[in-house]
């Protein structure tokens, strides 16, 4: 046996910061976390992805769509307050980049 | 199936030149397309490997000119003239998208292997094992930037560098000129009534106010003092209101007024920077929305209330000065 420890199914890896959640327990070490993170949140374990630097999380969203397993959790969204502010005072729902927005 | 494949080259004409400027100018910024489909670049054969991109000029203008020398396919979707990055928050460079264009297009005839290269920023978009279940390709997310795509490939992996977004003094200086051309339907009406109001000093200040944060804010972001966006323009703002300050106490004010003015003039400009601040955010390349959102509930009230008590500051110390009161 690997000197591993075991993970239970159900654990939560939950943090103060942000909205990502990670159930190391479901993880298939499948790697795509680690490769599609713009800001090395998740590391490749040997037995299963790492959570190394949540504090760094954008909300992107990018590692809960590509995981196959569930194992990521995130509220994504966009971080920006032009759209968000501009969403509240025109009543709408959809907080998304609009054409009149910043340069990107 | 197949709807014909168009030839894309490496090279930039002086169109593309300046169909570029136009767009890092914000000049009809949803026109800077391409058209979506299958691409030949150079001379591909059924081996070569696949490239996905979007139909903004700048993101397919970055893949192409990148892959100097290597022929491939790229397979372009319709993201409605937005960036890779951009769109895929949207859902347009998406797992749906992508789906349809590698049926529309006939690409699974075209090559024998069954695989596809993305932009690492198109992930946000993309389900990788929804696409291979739908279409039987294997999605690879290739590095954040075109321009590494040939180490990538020489490598056959990326480099840890190669998968991190960062925000270097080049990718804030281009955003720069949208940012001033978009403040100048304030700023114009703005330096308009200040001058009428309270001359060319006053008017200067507007000036000052929005270059600040909308020229100086990006350079200098990771060298202002301070954490959040927002707390970072106010200190910016404070700093170019000191001359405006500086000049007024030269003007022959009492030392009171001068100390009031001074206190005046940062409580005004300190906000207006400290808001271009905050909604640059989603300008850069790391800010989360959870994070966004408690600095929007933080900052926003206290702006408020610095504008207020600074408004009515200046308007005590005008009338103190000129008599009225």
């Amino acid at each position: 046996m690997l000197d591993i420890p075991m993970v239970a199914a159900d654990k939560v890896d939950d943090n103060g910061i942000n909205t990502l959640r990670y159930m190391p327990g479901r993880c298939i070490n499948c790697g795509r976390c680690s490769e599609v993170c713009p800001h090395g949140v998740f590391r490749q374990g040997e037995k299963r992805a790492v959570l190394s630097q949540p504090e760094r999380c954008m909300e992107c969203g990018a590692c809960q769509l590509n995981c196959p397993t569930g194992a990521v959790q995130v509220e994504s969204g966009v971080g920006c307050a032009a759209a968000m502010i501009k969403a509240a005072l025109t009543g709408s729902k959809e907080v998304t980049c609009g054409p009149d927005c910043c340069g990107r | 199936m197949g709807e014909g494949i168009a030839t894309a080259t490496s090279e930039l004409t002086s169109r593309d030149r300046w169909d570029h400027v136009q767009a890092r100018l914000g000049y009809r910024r949803m026109q800077h397309l391409v058209a979506p489909g299958l691409y030949r670049l150079g001379s591909p054969s059924r081996s070569s490997p696949v490239f996905v991109s979007a139909n903004y000029t700048l993101s397919f203008d970055a893949l192409r000119t990148s892959l100097r020398g290597i022929d491939a396919f790229i397979l372009v979707l319709d993201t409605k003239g937005v960036n890779v990055w951009c769109a895929a928050g949207k859902g347009t460079f998406g797992t749906e998208e992508l789906v349809a264009k590698v049926r529309s297009t006939g690409l699974a005839e075209q090559v024998d292997h069954r695989r596809l290269m993305l932009p690492q920023l198109g992930a946000p978009g993309v389900a990788a094992h929804v696409v291979k279940k739908e279409t039987g390709f294997t999605v690879e997310y290739g590095p954040v930037r075109a321009a590494d795509i040939p180490e990538y490939l020489r490598r056959g992996e990326a480099t840890a560098e190669m998968r991190r977004v960062a925000f270097p003094l080049r990718d804030r200086a281009v955003l720069v000129p949208v940012e001033v051309i978009q403040s100048l339907r304030y700023l114009l009406p703005a330096m308009i009534l200040l001058y009428i109001a309270g001359g060319a000093g006053a008017m200067m200040m507007a000036v000052a106010a929005v270059l600040g944060g909308t020229v100086l804010f990006p350079l200098l972001l990771p060298f202002l003092p301070t954490k959040d966006f927002t707390s970072k323009g106010l200190v910016l703002g404070a700093v170019l209101a000191l001359p405006f300050a500086y000049l007024h106490a030269g003007s022959g004010a009492s030392l009171w007024t001068a100390a009031s003015f001074a206190a005046a003039i940062i409580l005004l400009i300190a906000p207006v920077v400290g808001y271009f601040g905050l909604n640059f955010t989603g300008c850069s390349t790391y800010t989360s929305r959870t994070g966004v959102k408690k600095e929007i509930f933080r900052w926003v009230p206290i702006m408020v209330a610095m504008l207020v008590v600074g408004g009515a500051l200046m308007a005590t110390t005008l009338m103190i000065e000129t008599g009225w009161l």
